[in-house]
């Protein structure tokens, strides 16, 4: 064949890195053409607007006695506040931080040491701990006990023993008054 | 094989512009199939057929089902009561599910006493551990759709398995739930997965058929087809031996449907979800319990133990970790097992090493099922340790030191008189 109208690709040098460019360069952005129309349909999944607005709420405790707990709903979360006694806030600070998992000084926890206020979701795989109620299980150190495998938390709700990674989390909150709590 | 020839106008027409009827006839009619087939092979077929029946009751399940997080838990109810036959449908998907699972246990099993999973066939292998795990997600998000306890606290614990992801992993469970806990986002979402994943299961179903026909069936001798002589044709010989198979299992899947609907279920699903009381004994499914026991065995101070691993993994990871490494690990088996010999008839030590394989997931399912303490949590760390062993250790090094008994010249010579005449 002496010549062709055809490319064949086979033809000049120029011809087929012309033809490389066109090809790479169609794949890059045909490629970030498609990341970018995957982003709305990934952000489609995360907590939307009126989720997000239901983020912060004030909640009146006048009502709870010494070595008292209640527990509220925040973002769909149950909120462990609970009115330590004496011996509970003294149990909390005397631990050295060499015993504890995941090392925190109870100062770190507490606004007032009187009142200790966490999610009440254990950091292993979510379960709600028990210990709110006068009759419940609280453990060995006196705090919290999570049932579903065993994690077991101290009168500052921090991880003693048991599966779980972490401290029960404290939110952000502030008080705005004697007994008024301003969370999230 | 010739090309089927088309009486019936209707049907040359079609198929001469989309030859389907000929394709179905291939597959189904004269396609050679390896004449020594037992039982075993009928679960293939029957996983089928339960997937059919499952796609057919949720789609009407469907009408009278509200993912939301106030109704679903009585929508459910009022179809067990007060639709026409909402009961039957329910009943049927339910155990239905149970029963997918099964039957799809023993097609996994019945691959591994036959070395099915070995070349050519690692890709149909691989296709089919797909379409477990797809069906793992299927049941697991179906099972929230009634709303009740444990399908919320079931939900609650699994996605957080994904908070182990390192620095994204809070990110990605808040939105896997479209919140800050298990909620109505979440119900939705996942109502609309179970309605799609199904689907992506029978297409992967017919990647697993074409791969299959592309080399045909294993068989119990684990030998390859090495002529006419070897096959006989699917229909009538293989059609009519798995519809006896699917009347005997329909048998056992009506049993529990009519008779003990529930045998399967947990209680505590009759109570509807509450996001502030955890169920004492949260239990997944039976199918997901030797994955479960898995989850758990990691040892606490397993961390102190390795010195300087708690930087890299916690228990908790380690846990998750082993839990997928379990099911991804027998994507490679077909490397792992260094032997070339396929069924476990010509193997005398794997042979029973599968039985003892089988009893550890036995064992794990049972472990799986009960509190994580004291006994129990010790077997289940030895059953999660046997586990990798055998696939890890005993699977490669078997195919060194085994020695294999001999293998027959052919199927037809193995189990024709006619055939071990010649
Ligand atoms: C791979 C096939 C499927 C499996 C393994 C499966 C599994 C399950 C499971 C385990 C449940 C919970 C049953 C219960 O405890 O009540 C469920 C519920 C449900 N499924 Fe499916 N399913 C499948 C296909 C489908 C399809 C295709 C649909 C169509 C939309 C569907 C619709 C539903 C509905 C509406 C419910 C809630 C009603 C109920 O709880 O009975 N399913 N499914
Ligand atoms: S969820 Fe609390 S110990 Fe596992």
């Amino acid at each position: 064949m002496a010549d062709t109208t055809v490319p064949t690709g086979h033809g000049h040098d120029e011809d087929s890195s012309r033809r490389d460019f066109l090809l790479t360069s169609t794949v890059v952005v045909g490629g970030a053409g498609v990341i970018a129309a995957a982003l709305p349909f990934i952000d489609y999944m995360n907590p939307s607007a009126d989720v997000l607005a239901l983020a912060s709420l004030e909640f009146d405790l006048s009502g709870v006695e010494e070595g008292q707990s209640i527990t509220v709903m925040w973002r769909k979360k149950p909120v462990f506040i609970r009115r330590r006694t004496s011996t509970e806030i003294k149990e909390a600070e005397e631990v050295p931080l060499s015993q504890l998992k995941d090392p925190q000084p109870d100062s770190e926890r507490v606004e007032k040491p009187e009142w200790l206020v966490m999610v009440g979701i254990c950091t292993h795989l979510g379960c709600i701990p028990k210990g709110q109620a006068p009759g419940d299980p609280k453990g060995e150190y006196g705090g919290w006990f999570c049932p579903c495998h065993g994690s077991h938390y101290d009168t500052s709700g921090r991880i003693r023993k048991g599966p779980a990674p972490r401290n029960l989390e404290v939110p952000p909150y502030e008080f705005t008054g004697d007994t008024t709590i301003l969370i999230g | 094989m010739s090309a089927p020839q088309w009486k019936n106008p209707v049907v040359k027409w079609i198929d001469h512009r989309l030859p389907i009827f000929t394709m179905t006839h291939h597959s189904l009619v004269d396609y050679p199939t390896p004449r020594n087939l037992s039982y075993w092979w009928s679960f293939g077929s029957l996983a089928g057929v339960i997937l059919v029946i499952m796609i057919a009751t949720g789609v009407f399940l469907a009408m009278h089902y509200t993912p939301h997080v106030d109704l679903a838990f009585d929508s459910v109810e009022r179809i067990m009561r007060d639709v026409n036959f909402g009961w039957l449908l329910r009943y049927l998907h339910m155990n239905g599910a149970s029963m997918f699972f099964l039957v799809v246990y023993i097609h996994i099993f019945r691959g591994l006493y036959y070395g099915s999973y070995k070349a050519p066939r690692e890709l149909l292998w691989i296709i089919g551990l797909l379409i477990f795990l797809a069906m793992m997600a299927t049941a697991f998000v179906g099972y929230t759709l009634p709303w009740g306890q444990m399908s919320f606290w079931g939900a609650t614990v699994i996605t957080n398995l994904f908070s182990v992801i390192p620095f994204f992993g809070d990110a990605i469970v808040e939105w896997l739930w479209g919140g800050f806990a298990v909620d109505n986002p979440t119900l939705n979402r996942f109502f609309s997965l179970h309605y799609l994943l199904p689907f992506i299961i029978f297409g992967l179903v017919f990647l697993h058929l074409w791969a299959l026909h592309e080399h045909k069936s294993n068989n119990p001798l684990g030998i390859d087809i090495k002529g006419p002589q070897d096959t006989i044709p699917f229909h009538p010989y293989y059609t009519v031996k798995d519809f006896f198979g699917l009347g005997v299992f329909l048998i056992i899947y009506l049993g529990f449907t009519f008779f003990a609907p529930n045998f399967f279920g947990e209680p505590d699903n009759y109570i509807e979800a509450n996001a502030l009381v955890t169920p004492a004994h949260i239990v997944p499914e039976w199918y997901f319990l030797p994955f479960y026991a898995i989850l758990r065995a990691v040892p606490d101070n397993f961390i102190d133990v390795w010195g300087i691993l708690p930087v890299i993994v916690s228990a908790k990871t380690a846990g998750v970790i082993l839990m997928f490494g379990s099911i991804v690990l027998l994507a490679f088996l077909p490397w792992l097992d260094r032997s070339r010999v396929r069924s476990a008839k010509f193997r005398p030590v794997y042979k029973y090493l599968f039985w003892l394989f089988f009893a550890d997931c036995i064992l794990l399912g049972y472990v799986g099922g009960q509190p994580a303490e004291g006994l129990m949590l010790l077997i289940g760390r030895l059953a999660t340790l046997y586990y990798f062993v055998h696939l890890l250790v005993f699977m490669p090094l078997l195919g060194k030191f085994e020695k294999a008994a001999p293998l027959p010249e052919s199927i037809s010579a193995a189990v024709t008189s006619a055939g071990a005449k010649a």
